[in-house]
């Protein structure tokens, strides 16, 4: 998992707050942002990595066409961050083979 | 087993056309089926906040948006009638002719697949299986891309998708972003980046305004583009956004995550200009858009006639009711060549209304859009010589992580120039997305550096056996239905 420093300050706008977890950290989202938006706003813009190099991948075409941006959702895989809604309670899990310490 | 809706006519998409188009069919008279794979209406142009947040939205935030309201008026006033039948969160994977070759009596079956497998969303979303007398397509179409070293690092989106993710969400992917590519679009994005607190570094665009000068007659047919282009110079002004022409994004940097660009300025075809190189350093995003991929896998999986357009996107062939070579199918909006929400809307009436069996009247204002669409795309061409711009070792499927070196081999040493070949030598295309990333810039290495794709290569990179990926469990229950 990639991390980046300006993902903290973004502001929010909406009310009230969702409460999901990804790889079992804590994350608040805010209601009706997808995955996607969560995991980015959270500063984590990479959470899946290819199969042959290894390259981390995270958003790219924001709308279901590209694939890059696949997470597992509450056990189901394969979902598309930029497509899924955040709901209370969602267990993501990304598939970055070496995510120890970076969080 | 799938429940099964019929329907007179349905529509695929309810993005500009595909909302023109079922509202059109409802109040001529039809029943009307709605399949979209979003979870509410709008499309792309109209993407905006789930309704069950914000449940108040005045359109703001693009153009038309009286548009999207007086349409969205009457398609919820055609459900409340039950007129309309809409099936949001949906793909249609699969779409078959229920007697083919049986003139205007053609019927068709459409399969579903949720969008998202997720057990909290699946209740309200169920597979269904759709059948109806007419078909109208309108799936839209997505941004072209065009890759260069390090286009593969986190923090490069496609500008639509920096867009997208801007009206779905109401906040911005990053801070500090670098937008590049070619054509109109480019200006709306930088625009919502910077009036969402983003700051833009700078707008490369890859042509050149004297680009328009053979075109303005078209150009002017068209005033209200005019007044969106004053709009977003106001914009660009007020936020200080520089605008540069002829300018290309040669390398994005970085290592795991975007942290710069270099760029370059470009002659007339595309190719660098020694000496003009810069850089732009702590960038967190960028976005690439060269134009739109019409999405015609559906089309294409019932052999429609197609031809090339004017940026060089495969299209479907249709006459003045929107109706395809195959009788009974309907296509709109940017499957019939990338001409923007206004144009899509009056397809998709025309589509509907023809659908459902009334009276087209001829468009003048279609033909004007038209018109300066073809203008637009050729002022904002693919750059001839854009594969200069590879290093052996850039990815071009980001799928199936295929370089550049991998396809050029292949097209040297092994013949291969058509996307089908190059796919069963490299890979290339056969990974998760089926192509629709790289399918377009696949086509034009095969073609070799300067060459046009041709349509038959093109298709053969949208022609996609499944139109989204499904379970197993869908599969086999086919097998036993149609058996
Ligand atoms: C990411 C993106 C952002 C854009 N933003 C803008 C913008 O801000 N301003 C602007 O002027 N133009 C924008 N455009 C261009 C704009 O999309 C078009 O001008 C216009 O929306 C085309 O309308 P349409 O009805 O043809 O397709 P779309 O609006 O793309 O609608 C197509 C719909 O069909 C659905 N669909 C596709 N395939 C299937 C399937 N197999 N099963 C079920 N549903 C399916 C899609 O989910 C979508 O909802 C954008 C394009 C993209 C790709
Ligand atoms: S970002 Fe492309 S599918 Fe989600």
């Amino acid at each position: 998992m990639s991390t980046h420093s300006s993902g903290e300050t973004w502001s929010v706008n909406t009310p009230g707050a969702v409460n999901v977890s990804f790889d079992g950290r804590p994350l608040v989202a805010v209601p009706g942002q997808n995955i996607g938006a969560a995991l980015v706003s959270n500063g984590i813009t990479a959470w899946r990595s290819t199969r042959k190099n290894a390259r981390p991948r995270g958003l790219f075409c924001g709308i279901g066409v590209c694939f890059d941006c696949l997470v597992t959702v509450d056990g189901e895989a394969n979902q598309r961050a930029c497509l899924v809604e955040v709901q209370e309670g969602m267990e993501i899990e990304g598939s970055c083979p070496d995510q120890g310490g970076r969080a | 087993m799938t429940p099964i809706v019929s329907a007179d006519v349905a529509v695929v998409g309810a993005g500009p056309a595909g909302l023109a188009a079922a509202v059109a069919a409802a109040e001529s008279g039809a029943a009307v089926v709605l399949v979209d794979a979003g979870a509410q209406p709008g499309g792309q142009f109209w993407r905006h906040r789930p309704e069950t947040v914000v449940p108040e939205q005045e359109g703001k935030g693009h153009h038309g948006g009286r548009t999207y309201l007086d349409l969205r008026a009457r398609f919820d006033a055609a459900r409340g009638r039950g007129r309309i039948t809409y099936l949001p969160g949906l793909q249609v994977w699969m779409a078959q002719q229920l007697h083919p070759v049986q003139g205007d009596d053609a019927g068709f079956t459409l399969r579903t697949t949720p969008t998202a497998a997720v057990a909290a969303l699946e209740a309200s979303v169920g597979t269904q299986t759709v059948v109806a007398r007419r078909l109208v397509l309108c799936p839209g179409g997505y941004d072209r891309q065009l890759p260069v070293p390090g286009w593969d690092l986190p923090g490069v989106m496609a500008a639509g998708g920096i867009q997208a993710f801007i009206k779905a969400n109401g906040i911005l992917p990053g801070k500090r972003f670098v937008i590049a590519g070619t054509g109109p679009f480019l200006l709306p994005v930088a625009a919502n980046i910077a009036e969402a607190g983003g700051k833009v570094l700078a707008v490369l665009e890859s042509s050149s305004p004297t680009a328009w000068l053979p075109h303005l007659r078209a150009a002017a047919g068209v005033p209200e583009k005019a007044l969106e282009g004053a709009e977003y110079a106001a914009v660009f002004a007020r936020h200080r956004i520089p605008y540069r022409t002829r300018s290309i994004v040669t390398e994005v940097l970085g290592t795991d995550h975007v942290s710069g660009v270099r760029t370059a300025r470009v002659d007339a075809d595309g190719r660098v200009r020694p000496g003009t190189e810069r850089a732009y350093e702590d960038v967190d995003v960028v976005g690439f858009g060269w134009g739109f991929t019409p999405q015609m896998e559906l089309p294409l999986s019932f052999g429609v006639q197609t031809r090339l357009d004017a940026d060089g996107s495969l299209v479907g062939v249709v006459d003045e009711r929107q109706q395809s070579s195959v009788p009974g199918l309907f296509l709109a909006g940017e499957v019939t060549g990338v001409g923007g929400a206004t144009l899509a809307v009056l397809e998709g009436l025309a589509a509907g209304t023809a659908a459902a069996g009334g009276t087209v009247l001829p468009e003048k204002t279609a033909a004007r859009h038209r018109r300066f669409a073809e203008a637009m795309h050729r002022a904002h061409p693919v750059p001839p010589a854009w594969q200069d711009w590879l290093v052996p070792e850039t990815i071009v499927c980001r799928c199936e992580e295929v370089t550049a070196r991998q396809l050029t081999d292949a097209r040297e040493s092994l013949g291969a120039r058509d996307t089908r070949t190059l796919k069963s030598f490299t890979r290339a295309g056969m990974g998760w997305c089926q192509g629709r990333v790289c399918g377009f810039a696949a086509a034009c290495i095969g073609a070799g550096s300067g060459v046009a794709p041709t349509a038959e290569s093109l298709s053969g990179s949208a022609k996609r056996p499944l139109a989204a990926p499904v379970g197993i469990g869908e599969l086999a229950a086919l097998e036993t239905t149609d058996n």
